[in-house]
Formats: C-alpha cells, structure tokens, sequence
C-alpha cells in the first residue's frame, strides 16, 4: 500500500536556510544540502526546497543548491518559489529536482499549468494553493507569499488545476500556518473529497495528533512542515510511530 | 575500474541514476552511441516517459540490436522504471494511435495500464512496499522494503518465474525481475534513500560469473514458445 508522506520543507534565501536549524550534529546548520541530508537520514519520505529569494543572484544560488542537493540526496525533492517559466521548470529537472512546485504564475495564468503538465509529465508538478478562510465553508486564494488576495475560490481552484493536469496540491491554510495548532482540516477535507490527485497538507503542525488528524480527518496523502523539525520541537521518527500505531501506513524503514 | 553505461535515449531525468553511482564512487557515463555498450562492464537503461516514443528511439539509434548483442555477452543489464517495461514483449500504451508496442523481449508478457477498475490513484507515485524473492539485487536487504515509484503501467504477470518483487497497488504486479544477467526494477533505486544506493550497489558488483550459462539461455523465451535470445 502506499504510505502516506511526511515532508520536511526548508526555506532558502541566497542558498543559505533561513529559520536557522539548531542540529549540533550538522556543521554548518545554515548550508540547505546538509540540512537535507540530515532529514534524509532522519525518514523524510521527500523534500521540499522553497526559494523565498527576490533577487537574481539568488536565483542562481538556488540552482547551485539544487544541482548540489541532488549529488547527496537520494529520495525525491521539489522546488518551488517564483518559478515562472517553461525553461525554469526544464533547468530545475535538468539539475535534480523530482517536481517543482508552482504558485502565483499558475494563479495568474492558468493556461501555464497546462503547458508545464504537458511538456514535463503531470507527475512533477505541484500546484500549491496558498488560502485564507473567507466566510464558514469557504476559503480564498492568496498569492505573491501570501500577500494579494485574488478573489479566487481555494475548492474550485484545486479543481481546475486537477483538470489541467497537476500531479499533487500543496495546500497552505494561511490561518493555521505558524500557529501550531495544527492543519486546516476544513479546507484540507473539502479539496481531498474534490479531487483524485494527493493533497499534501502544510501549515498549522505542532504535535503529533496534527499529523494523524491530516490523514484521517483531513484526508491528506502527505503533510509538510518546517518549524517543527527546524527547531525539532518533533523528530519524523515520532511522528512515524504515532502514525504506524494508528495503523496509517508509513514508511518506517530508513 | 567498472565501466558504467548509462543509456541516454532522451527520456527523462536520467542524471540522478547518474549522480547515484557518483555518489556510491563510481564514474558512470552518459552513453548516446550504441557502440558505447561494447566497452561497458554494466549497462543501465532508466527512462520516465511513454513506452512509444521510447521503444522507437531505441530502434531508431540502433540501442535495441547493441542491447540484445549487450546481454549475450552475459554482462549485468539494468532497467528501472520505463526501462524495466521496455525489456518486456509489449505494452498497451498508445495502443489507440499506434497499435499495441513490441518492446525487447528479455521477459514474456505485456505491459499495462492499471486497470481502473482498482479504484486506486494513476499514477501510482510514492513509497510503497516490495516484497522480495531471494534475489543477487536484494543482498543483505530485509526481505520487504519501501521503495519509491512513480509509473501508470504495470505489469500484473505475478506468476512469472523470473519476478523477484511484488507491490501492491489495487492488486500485486511486478516490481522487480531477474532472468540471467538482465534485472530490473518498476521502482527507482536512485531515489529509494539507502535502500536503493544498496540495491545499485548490489547490481553494480555483479560480474558474469555470477550468472549461471543456463539462466541465460531462458531469456526471450515467451509463453507462448518464442526463441531464445542468444
């Protein structure tokens, strides 16, 4: 059976993780290969790199960290964060990367779902949806980090990116997110019931029954979280055992 | 020094099987010419994509002819992923526009899609559960382990003899054969974490005198009486 996912996300400005991990085992806690390998070894089933530079330079950082992170890391990783372009999206696979992950442009220009599933293969490409709940039942999608509202219906938006060929959704609950008090399983439920594609959970983490919740009550197939293992207020391996011990299936052997 | 070939047909994200044997400390290259096989001590065929497109680009560069002269030589053959399906006698994919797909013919039977009467997610992408038989690839493996996948044909021969793993997606099918000196997986070893680097590992130590001249012999012959291979 196919195990549901935990997906560690670290944060990348100028190559260099922000949200400092404190791991004394790492020698360099702000280098983002190594924080992968560390969660590599530490059961992550798959990783996120999210690019939060502005900046062209940075941009050609986050290649470098790509191309390195896919020498030293052997389970699959996507990258995300701005990504605008056909040739964006051909580089980062070129250099390592399993999927990318797609946000705003998608937003603004539906049809680049489309092009980027057929040219690509919908199996790497995240479209990832960042939301805010607007009224009971409804949630609005956000872009550009979370800042411009656009008016968009999170339901029928995960719908539609289904129907262009996303291969998973990446669903951010912009309410829940740093808070700690787990997922948005309102929203998180409502698009795992609309579509056939998995939904990874993110933003809310902060104990174990949030994980299991996801699955369960949330219906998720995979959920994302950074602080929580940044500052390893949580290892994955707990994380795993309380889920196995639910009976959801995981993959424990690392 | 091992001469690793990887086949570079244009299909898919072939630099990570690349970077995984980097990493276990071998050189591996990118081959485009099918005399490039003749100096090699292992060959890897990987792929992501359509099985169509894939098997005419094989025939086209003339890969499929120094595949097969490859195999007699009795050096170790790995496919993964569309590699592994490649190496079957055909595949539904297509089948619409093209006609049903003849592939190389190492191993009997068809490649399909899986049947959507599994209710099950397509493609089926992520970890799940091998189920191994004694196998030179699975060395000092536990008999079960998680792998990564990512595909949305199968094959559900499972009574095969020459399968040596078996996954569960709405039924069992084939996730890893070996006949003789041609293996191969459904799951990407280059991507299953060090369960994987162990099993590319595993391959990559493989010399022809771990194969027995009669588990050769065996190789093409399908079901239904085809001839040998070599």
């Amino acid at each position: 059976m196919l195990t549901k996912r935990i997906i560690p996300c670290l944060d990348i400005k100028n190559g260099r993780v922000v949200k400092g991990i404190n791991f004394v085992s790492l020698r360099d806690a702000g280098d983002p290969v190594e924080s992968a390998q560390f969660y590599n070894q530490a059961g992550a089933d798959e990783l996120m790199l999210l690019d939060i530079n502005a900046s062209h330079e940075g941009r050609s950082t986050m290649l470098d960290v790509v191309s390195r992170t896919a020498e030293q890391v052997f389970i699959p990783f996507s990258v995300g964060g701005g990504i605008s372009s056909l040739d964006e999206i051909k580089t980062l696979l070129r250099l390592g990367a399993d999927k990318v992950s797609i946000n705003s442009t998608a937003v603004r220009n539906p049809d680049f779902i489309t092009e980027s599933a057929l040219h690509f293969g919908s199996q790497c490409i995240v479209v990832a949806i960042d939301c805010k709940q607007c009224e009971p039942g409804r949630w609005e999608v956000f872009v550009n980090g979370g800042r411009v509202p656009t008016g968009k219906d999170a339901l029928e938006w995960a719908i539609e990116a289904e129907g262009r060929g996303a291969g998973e959704i990446l669903l951010t609950s912009m309410d829940a997110d740093g808070v700690g008090q787990g997922y948005d399983l309102g929203i998180t439920r409502q698009i795992s019931d609309a579509v056939k594609i998995p939904v990874i959970a993110s933003g809310g983490a902060g104990k174990l029954e949030d994980f299991s919740d996801a699955v369960t009550k949330g219906g998720a197939d995979a959920m994302l979280a950074a602080t929580l293992f940044h500052y390893r207020q949580l290892e994955i391996s707990q994380v795993k055992k309380h889920l196995h011990s639910l009976g959801i299936p995981v993959r424990m052997d690392y | 020094m091992r001469r690793i070939a990887i086949i570079d047909y244009g299909m898919g994200n072939i630099r990570s099987v690349q970077k995984a044997c980097e990493f276990l400390g071998h050189t591996a290259s990118l081959v485009h010419e099918p005399s490039a096989l003749a100096e090699a001590d292992h060959v890897i065929l990987p792929g992501v994509g359509a099985f169509a497109d894939a098997i005419a680009q094989l025939r086209q560069s003339g890969f499929d002819k120094a595949l097969r002269q490859y195999v007699c030589t009795g050096k170790p053959l790995l496919g993964i992923c569309l590699g592994m399906q490649l190496f079957f006698e055909s595949c539904t994919e297509g089948s619409q526009l093209h006609g049903i797909q003849t592939g190389l013919g190492f191993f009997p039977g068809l490649v399909t899609r899986f049947p959507s009467s599994l209710d099950v997610k397509i493609p089926h992408i992520g970890w799940n559960e091998v189920e191994t038989r004694p196998s030179k690839l699975f060395a000092e493996l536990p008999p079960s382990f998680y792998a990564y996948f990512v595909h949305s044909y199968q094959v559900s021969h499972t009574e095969l003899p020459s399968a040596i793993g078996l996954t569960q997606h709405g039924h069992y099918f084939v996730s890893a054969v070996e006949q003789g000196n041609v293996l191969a997986t459904q799951f990407h070893p280059e991507k299953s974490g060090t369960v994987g680097l162990k099993i590319l590992e595993n391959f990559l130590s493989l010399t022809p005198n771990d194969f027995t001249a009669k588990a050769k012999e065996k190789l093409g012959t399908s079901k239904t009486g085809g001839a040998p291979l070599c």
